[in-house]
């Protein structure tokens, strides 16, 4: 039993048909439920719910608090490569574009560290592009062990691994995974991912559960939204993010939800998803998975993200650079243009301002793991 | 309206289980399971005393379902032995695993029941544990193969309620296996409020047998959990939010 | 020939050789019982060919009431 059954039966809804059948009685259901079940999350995510989303906000804020408290936790990613042997037609690190490429050497990585380390986050999300060649999982290993020594928590958003590969990154310090399936409907993907070892969907699609039996502290799934329709893509996203919890409840399952931005191509998104679709789906995710992080790039406008801080999120990133060595070098290709160009200490005082505390640290990774020598 | 209780292979329309101790005297029985309505009867094992010659099995109808416990267990190892003595008697192969180290209130001991239940399940039994409500125990016990979990309400024979709710809540949420409530249920709303919850079916005994017409009580837990079972297939109505009206958090979408 | 029958130590007679004979005993004549010896369960089917020796331990039990 894979996540794949799922999308497979998904797959086979008359989705159409299915959306438009849910009713205002549904959402009201939904609402009041202890535990939302999939026909409950289909109808938060239908139509149906659209006049109801300040309901579902007063709701999913309240979930939030009550499982969160009031604290915002607050990471950063950090690209340490960007060759990549894939093409896929929504990114700037496509291998079809010309642009010098760059990889951090140890020194440099340990330079970035330090720079993002002063602004006080203990937590990091290192990213790639995807190449054996140039870097392979034995240089992220490499990285995170410089890594280490500036970070409480190092976590990645690699090329999908190995269980093997992911249990070695584990055993070096890494304690997060990171993943987007980027497009759960088949046929988008395999049109969006022209060539490359990323074309293989099932190979993506079952990583984050590789991730799981490989024991990460905590796994993050999402949905590029914009790239097919979102309420399918958001609903096979959610009840992923539930089959991984139901089957690894060691395991902490979180959530994404990034959304298209320009790039350094042409590429036009297929569904437009606009700010109240956006709500819709992070208050659906909240309201189906109560005890779900939830978490919000900087892909999004600050004043955007602002209203968001109380809508379900529970994670940000904050002093973003989407360049490879961004933080301490010069000259690099952002993967994606950001929105929100805040510091950690202005994104710190927003937080404040809304009577939340920032999270730099929410925890330690003891050296060894517990009862192993 | 169809609505069965699938265990090990067996089809009940009834989800009050009893228990056959505690009776005045053991002639009742017959009419108490009648008035129940019930299916599964639970009875202990122990040593034949040469002075009495009751048998508790001739006053139990033979299509009901008969789930031996393992009581006077201390450890898997004896559960285990108990299971298999009563399974030797040829009325089936169900049993209610019950390991308790704890004569003071009679708590349930679940790391041995998980692996009694382990043991006994890969010999075909159908395993019944009683358990305190703990999910990791109760995940162990569906991997080691039991047929449901019953978590205890109350501490055995307190008629105390359901004072686990919220742990058995998680349990129904969680587990993906009939979760039976057993211990502790003293009065008829406490049955229906369990299977309100989503609770398979109630294991009752103490409450019927000491009732003064056990008889009349009988009936009133039968038509408890029946009506328990309806409300949570009906689904509840809304319980109103008293909380006041806080300030709109989506008026930027405007 | 003693044995030790649910923790009673008992002397029984030279013709009770088997487990048969003992449950045909008046204590115990009648009764659905479950038999243990030595710890190891008896079926039903090797009663008649069970010989017990001296200081043999017989468990005897049956269902009672319970929750």
């Amino acid at each position: 039993m894979s996540f794949y059954d799922t999308m497979t039966r998904l797959e086979q809804l008359p989705y159409e048909a299915l959306w438009s059948r849910y009713t205002a009685e549904d959402v009201k259901r939904a609402l009041r439920a202890e535990r939302v079940d999939e026909e409950g999350l289909m109808a938060l995510l239908s139509p149906a719910a659209e006049p109801y989303l300040e309901e579902m906000a007063q709701k999913a804020h309240r979930l939030t608090r009550t499982h969160f408290g009031h604290v915002m936790q607050l990471f950063t990613p950090m690209y340490l490569a960007d060759y990549c042997v894939n093409h896929c037609t929504y990114c700037s690190f496509s291998s079809i574009y010309d642009f010098p490429r760059k990889k951090l050497t140890l020194e440099q990585v340990a330079r970035e560290a330090e720079t993002i380390a002063a602004t006080g986050l203990r937590h990091i999300l290192i990213l790639t592009g995807e190449s054996r060649n140039d870097s392979p999982a034995g240089y992220v290993r490499d990285c995170v062990n410089v890594l280490r020594r500036y970070f409480a928590s190092v976590s990645i958003e690699v090329n999908p691994l190995s269980t093997a590969e992911y249990a070695e990154l584990r055993e070096a310090g890494v304690d997060g995974l990171t993943l987007y399936q980027e497009v759960y409907h088949q046929e988008t993907y395999r049109a969006l991912h022209v060539k490359g070892p990323k074309r293989v969907y099932r190979n993506r699609l079952d990583a984050p559960e590789r991730g799981c039996q490989a024991g990460f502290r905590s796994v993050n799934i999402g949905a590029l939204l914009g790239m097919y329709e979102w309420r399918q893509e958001a609903l096979a996203t959610a009840l992923h993010a539930r089959y991984l919890q139901d089957k690894y409840p060691e395991c902490e399952i979180g959530l994404s939800t990034p959304r298209f931005r320009p790039y350094l191509g042409e590429f036009n998104p297929a569904s437009d998803v606009t700010d109240r679709a956006l709500v819709q789906i992070i208050l659906a995710y909240r309201l189906f998975l109560p005890r779900s992080g939830i978490s919000l790039s900087t892909r999004e406008p600050a004043a955007l993200r602002d209203h968001l801080v109380q809508l379900g999120i529970t994670k940000m990133s904050a002093g973003v650079s989407t360049e490879v060595g961004g933080h301490s070098l010069e000259g690099g290709t952002p993967q994606f243009e950001i929105s929100d160009n805040r510091s950690v200490n202005e994104m710190a005082e927003m937080l404040r301002s809304q009577g939340l505390q920032p999270i730099f640290k929410d925890w330690d990774i003891l050296s060894e793991p517990l009862g192993l020598r | 309206m169809q609505d069965p209780l699938m265990i090990g292979g067996v089809t009940l329309t009834s989800r009050l289980f009893i228990g056959t101790g505690k009776y005045s005297r053991n002639t009742l029985i017959p009419e108490v399971i009648t008035r129940s309505g019930s299916q599964v009867i639970t009875v202990a094992l122990r040593r034949v005393d040469p002075e009495s010659s009751d048998n508790i099995v001739s006053h139990i109808p033979s299509h009901m379902t008969l789930l031996p416990n393992t009581s006077g267990a201390r450890t898997a190892e004896e559960a285990v032995r108990i299971a298999r003595l009563a399974r030797s008697a040829g009325l089936g192969n169900w049993v209610k695993i019950e390991v308790i180290n704890d004569q003071k209130y009679l708590l349930p001991d679940n790391t041995e029941t998980i692996r009694a239940t382990e043991i006994l399940a890969a010999e075909g039994f159908v395993v019944l544990p009683y358990m305190s409500p703990d999910l990791s125990a109760a995940l162990r016990l569906k991997a080691a193969g039991a047929a449901a979990v019953m978590p205890l309400g109350a501490p055995i024979g307190s008629n105390r309620g359901l004072q686990t709710k919220e742990l058995i809540r998680i349990l129904i949420s969680e587990t993906n296996l009939p979760v039976i409530v057993d211990a502790g249920i003293g009065r008829p709303s406490e049955a229906a409020e369990a299977m309100e919850m989503g609770a398979a079916a109630v294991l009752l005994n103490t409450a019927i047998a000491t009732a003064s017409d056990p008889l009349l009580m009988a009936e009133a837990f039968r038509d408890a959990v029946a009506a328990g079972r309806k409300a949570y297939l009906a689904g509840l109505g809304p319980v109103e939010e008293t909380a006041a009206a806080s300030s709109p958090l989506t008026g930027f979408l405007a | 020939m003693n044995v030790t029958v649910n923790g009673k130590r008992q002397r029984i007679e030279e013709s009770c050789r088997t487990l048969e004979d003992l449950l045909s005993r008046p204590e115990w004549a009648g009764k659905l019982v479950i038999v243990e010896l030595n710890g190891e369960l008896a079926g039903r089917e090797v009663y008649g060919e069970t010989l017990l020796s001296e200081g043999d331990r017989v468990e005897l039990v049956h269902f009672v009431g319970g929750g």
